[in-house]
Order: structure tokens, then C-alpha cells, then sequence
């Protein structure tokens, strides 16, 4: 088991050095002179300290050393400066970002794995009957239609038409802090962005459901006598879990994807509409930052999902 | 030379068995339903947005000022936008826009996924680990993601927002072409070939490509829906087609201002609807043409 975390952790590793050497060489290939990232906004440089600077970051220097050399700010926190908002550190401005996001994709997810969970399961036992079927084509509609049509339609139905729901930002301009007020906030993004993981895990959930429930330790479970309810949750649903784990694993980085239009359509405050925004105003700095902590996030979550998949599946570690 | 009258053939394996793969392939694809209902959205679509400036009166950036946000109407069957554009033709016209994009992204995409796929099977061990890995690396960040980077440096507008798209789409399709590729290889027409000093083209071109056109094909038609999803994604933040060219993505970015979203709900449900509908019915002719092309599918 620790050698398999281990090994995982490695090629973990490595992805990430890889993936801030492509971030590094995105950077370099963006149009302007790099070092306008490290030039506080708020405070002008004159040529011969811009001189200075230059040749104390090493941009004078081959690529390779430049790279080590940015990677070493990059690991001590030093993302240089935002060119739009002047003396703003980009560490600061991605970081106050992170918390809503994960409160945003944390829920949606959440919905989703319980929605899509429990509708594959029903979806499988009631197999070929008319709710299933219904079924099927709903999730077919989710998984394909677009973030931002989702989006926009419950937008306009749920916070135009019907008010049921405020129609943007996290927290209603001007009052003081409550938990019900974010709340309140965050439900119809979070639902949005449920829908298409929601179809998809309740596909995956019916598929390998369907397989699992033709197992012979299936048929001896029902000969024993044991309830079929209980055939169903204990022995069935534990070992049609596993391939959906991966699933959701993958998923994570698909619903960032999902989230930065959920964001931008309801102003969340989050990193998508960070990057949105860096992106729109051409704001380099803010835009790989961002990008590689997403990039973090994301390697990460697919190493834990790994390693969840090892613990729960031994035979994982063999092959 | 004579027309003899065809001998009558013992072959066992003569009768209504002896069409070729492909016929049988497609008969196969003409037996889905959903693919025949893909195909009857889509062609209809097709011809409407390739041929709307004959028979559609407006054009789309042509400014009416007695229609400015007006509803749907005789005179314009979809209404009008802020400025007095007819939508109708704005939608036809980004119709044809999205799926240029659409289109020439994913021949691009196909092209480099196919060399890369080709390139990672046949150059040996070294070059296959280190291809595939990249290829690895480049499916790490999520593709919008990567989609807004590559974006932000490449700017506005159709070829870019081409270029972009098919810079972000190859990976999948090269990991197909080389697992294909690689079972190929040790095949024994192609060790034939080998042996009979077929260069590496020979092999490519001659063997290699004919034998993954189901996955190409497939893959084309799949990645078209994927690639109008993006091209729309990236103009709705505001990025990809920049106006005043009208693609579906950037006609939904006009919903991004509440008052058209609350008060002019025609200027976007209109292009999503299409959107949907596009993208639903490409995806159903593509599970029908994977269908159409797996050989197992007959025994069952």
C-alpha cells in the first residue's frame, strides 16, 4: 500500500514540474515583456532600475535558468504582481479566490454524487420500466447540454421569473455576513452545476449496477434469503461503487470547467471568474497563476482519487 | 475480350453475406433510429445555413431602425437585437461561422492526432514514452482551462479561435490512433511489408491510415458537436468570434447583460436551442457511426 502511494506520488510529482514547465513556456510565448509581472503597478521603475531587476531575476539569462529561477519565486509564493489592479500580488488575489470555489464545487458535487447515485441505483433496479426510461433521456439532455445554456436558463427561469432565487454574487450587497444569506446564494449555481455530472454519474451508476447485479454472489445473496433491499445496498451497490469513484475522481476537473461559466453568468466571486476576467483584460500573471493552482488541484484530486480507489479496491495495487 | 456469362461460384461464403465492411457498416448505421433522427436535424440545419443569404431577406449585420429589440414577428420571424439586427439571419450566419470553426478545427485536430498517434507507434519505445506522456500532461488541465490560456495569447477572432480549438482537441484522438497503430504493427501484412522494405510513409499511408478510418471518422464527427461547444463556450466569455460577426456562443454572450436576458429572452434561447439541438443530433449520428463500425455489434 505505501509503495503504491508512494510510486503515485511520484508521477504525481512529476506532473506537476511538467505542468509549470508548460505554464512557464505559455508565460514566455504571451505577447509583452515578462518582466512587467514583477513590476509593482503602483509604484513606476526607471530604465536603469528596470536594468536591475531584470538581471536580478535572470531574464537576461537562458531559458532553463530562467525557469529554475521562476519556479524558485514561484515555490517561495512570489507569483509576481496583477498588471490590472495596481500593487495587488497575484498569491493574495488567486488565494481569497480558492474558498468560494471549493464552497461552490464542493456542493454541486456533493448534489451530484448523492442525485446521480441514488437515480442510477433506482434507474438499474427498475431497469427498461417507463421512470427509467424518462430517466435516460433527462440525463442524456444534462449531459449535453452546455454549462453556460444551463446556466442562462436557470438564470432567467429561477431568478427572473419566478424569484425564487437571487440572481448573482455570494452575498447580498451591503448586509452584514450570515450563513443563510450565502446560502441563499449559493443553492441555484450549485444545483446548476450538478445537472450534467449528476446525468452522468447516474449512467455510469446504472451501467456497472446492471453488471454487478448478474454476479453469482448476487444470486447466492438472494438464495440465502437476505431481503432484496439489502441485496441491493449491501451487496450490490458496494462493488458497482468502484468504477464510479474514478468517475467522480475525473469529474473534478471537468466541473472547474463548469464552474467558470457558473461563475461568470452568477458573479461568483471564485477563481473561474478570476480567470475569466484576467483573461478578458489580458492580466498574465493572474492568468497562470491561477491556471497552475488550478493545475495543483486538479493532479492532486486524481492522486486522491487513486489512492481512495487502491484502498477501497486492493486488487488495484497488483496489476 | 468477351462477356462470358459469370460461372456459378461454390464459394461459401457467396449470397447476401458478401457485401463489404462498409456496406454492411452502413447499413447498420441506416437501421439506428436516433442516428436517422440525427441525420434528419442536422441535414435540414446544414442546408439552411449554407444557403440563407438566397432565399432570407436580411442580412446579418444589416440595420433595421423600426426594429430595435422587437419580438418575434412576420417580417422578422425571430425578432430583432439592440441594434436592429434581424436574428434570424444573425443566427443562420453563426450558424455557418460555428460549424467553419467546427469543421476546420477538427481537420486540423485530426491531422496532428494522426501524426502523433503514427509517430508515438512506430518510433520506438523512447519516443512513445515521451509522446505519451505529453499527451498525458496535455489531458491533465481541465480543456477550458487550457482553452482560456491558450485564448488569451492567441486573441479574437476565426482563425485563432480555430486554431486554439484544434491545439487543445488532438490528444484523445492520438492516443486512439496509436493504440490502433500498435496492434497493427505486429500484424502480418504489415511485418510483410516491412520485410519488402516499405519505408515508414508506405506503412503510414498505405496501411496505417486505411485501417483507422473508423476511428477517424468517428472521431471527426463526435469532436465536430465537442468543437461547437467549445467555439461557443469560449465566445460566450467573450473570447473565440468576436462581434460584429455572429457565432451561436457570441449571440448567448448577449444574455450576459440582465436586460436582454430578463426583457429580450428571443436574442439568446433561440441560438441555444440550436446549439442543443446541433450538438445533440451530431452526438447521435456519432454513437450511431461507432455502432455502425464496431464488427461485434452484428452478433449481438
Amino acid at each position: 500500500m505505501l509503495s503504491f502511494i508512494a510510486r503515485r506520488s511520484a508521477t504525481g510529482l512529476l506532473m506537476l514540474v511538467a505542468l509549470s514547465v508548460l505554464i512557464f513556456i505559455l508565460l514566455r510565448l504571451a505577447p509583452g515583456d515578462p518582466i512587467d509581472a514583477y513590476i509593482n503597478p503602483s509604484s513606476p521603475m526607471s530604465a536603469s532600475d528596470l536594468e536591475v531587476l531584470r538581471d536580478r531575476l535572470g531574464l537576461d539569462q537562458p531559458l532553463p535558468v530562467q525557469y529554475l529561477a521562476w519556479l524558485r519565486a514561484a515555490l517561495g509564493g512570489d507569483f509576481g504582481y496583477s498588471i490590472q489592479r495596481s500593487g495587488v500580488g497575484v498569491l493574495p488575489l488567486v488565494m481569497e479566490r480558492i474558498g468560494p470555489t471549493a464552497l461552490l464545487m464542493g456542493t454541486g458535487l456533493a448534489i451530484a454524487i448523492v442525485l446521480g447515485i441514488s437515480a442510477g441505483i433506482f434507474s438499474a433496479v427498475r431497469r427498461n420500466t417507463l421512470p427509467d426510461i424518462a430517466l435516460s433521456v433527462v440525463s442524456f439532455v444534462g449531459i449535453s447540454s452546455p454549462a453556460f445554456l444551463t446556466a442562462l436558463l436557470g438564470l432567467y427561469f429561477f431568478s427572473v421569473l419566478l424569484r425564487w432565487a437571487p440572481s448573482g454574487g455570494m452575498q447580498t450587497a451591503g448586509a452584514p455576513f450570515s450563513i443563510a444569506d450565502v446560502l441563499a446564494h449559493l443553492v441555484l449555481p450549485a444545483c446548476l452545476l450538478s445537472i450534467g455530472h449528476a446525468a452522468l454519474i447516474m449512467r455510469y451508476m446504472r451501467a456497472s449496477l446492471l453488471e454487478v447485479l448478474n454476479q453469482d454472489y448476487v444470486r447466492t445473496a438472494r438464495a440465502k434469503g437476505v431481503r432484496e433491499f439489502w441485496v441491493i445496498i449491501k451487496h450490490a451497490t458496494r462493488n458497482a461503487l468502484l468504477p464510479v469513484i474514478t468517475l467522480i475522481g475525473s469529474t473534478v476537473g471537468i466541473a472547474i470547467g463548469g464552474a467558470i461559466f457558473l461563475e461568470s453568468v452568477f458573479n461568483w466571486p471564485g477563481m473561474g471568474l478570476l480567470l475569466v476576467n484576467a483573461v478578458g483584460t489580458r492580466d498574465y500573471p493572474v492568468i497562470m497563476g491561477a491556471t497552475l493552482v488550478i493545475g495543483i488541484c486538479v493532479i492532486l484530486v486524481n492522486l486522491l482519487t487513486d489512492i481512495v480507489y487502491a484502498v477501497v479496491d486492493p486488487r488495484i495495487q497488483v496489476s | 475480350m468477351t462477356i462470358t456469362a459469370p460461372a456459378p461460384t461454390i464459394d461459401p461464403t457467396a449470397g447476401p453475406q458478401t457485401k463489404g465492411p462498409l456496406r454492411r457498416a452502413l447499413g447498420r448505421f441506416f437501421e439506428n433510429r436516433a442516428a436517422r433522427a440525427g441525420l434528419l436535424i442536422v441535414v435540414p440545419i446544414l442546408l439552411a445555413v449554407s444557403t440563407y443569404s438566397l432565399w432570407w431577406p436580411f442580412s446579418p449585420n444589416a440595420i433595421d431602425l423600426r426594429a430595435i429589440n422587437k419580438g418575434p414577428s412576420a417580417i422578422h420571424w425571430l425578432g430583432s437585437d439592440g441594434v436592429g439586427r434581424d436574428v434570424m439571419a444573425r443566427l443562420l450566419q453563426g450558424g455557418r461561422i460555428s460549424l467553419l470553426v467546427a469543421v476546420c478545427s477538427v481537420a486540423i485536430s485530426i491531422v496532428i492526432g494522426f501524426l502523433v498517434g503514427a509517430v508515438a507507434s512506430f518510433g520506438g519505445r523512447l519516443v512513445d514514452g515521451a509522446v505519451m506522456r505529453f499527451v498525458d500532461l496535455a489531458m491533465t488541465l481541465p480543456p477550458v482551462i487550457f482553452l482560456l490560456v491558450l485564448a488569451s495569447i492567441a486573441g479574437t477572432g476565426i482563425a485563432p479561435t480555430i486554431l486554439v480549438i484544434s491545439l487543445l482537441s488532438w490528444p484523445v484522438l492520438s492516443r486512439m490512433v496509436r493504440a490502433r497503430l500498435l496492434e497493427l504493427r505486429e500484424r502480418d501484412f504489415v511485418v510483410a511489408a516491412r520485410g519488402m522494405g516499405a519505408g515508414l510513409p508506405h506503412l503510414l499511408f498505405r496501411h496505417g491510415l486505411p485501417n483507422c478510418i473508423d476511428i477517424l471518422v468517428v472521431y471527426a464527427t463526435l469532436q465536430i458537436a465537442n468543437a461547437i461547444l467549445l467555439e461557443a463556450g469560449l465566445s460566450f466569455l467573450g473570447l473565440g468570434i468576436a462581434p460584429p460577426e455572429a457565432s451561436w456562443g457570441n449571440m448567448l454572450n448577449l444574455a450576459r447583460s440582465t436586460v436582454v436576458l430578463e426583457q429580450y429572452p428571443w436574442q439568446w434561447m433561440f441560438p441555444g436551442a440550436v446549439l442543443v439541438l446541433t450538438v445533440l443530433a451530431i452526438n447521435f449520428i456519432g454513437d450511431g457511426l461507432r455502432d455502425a463500425f464496431d464488427p461485434r455489434s452484428d452478433l449481438s
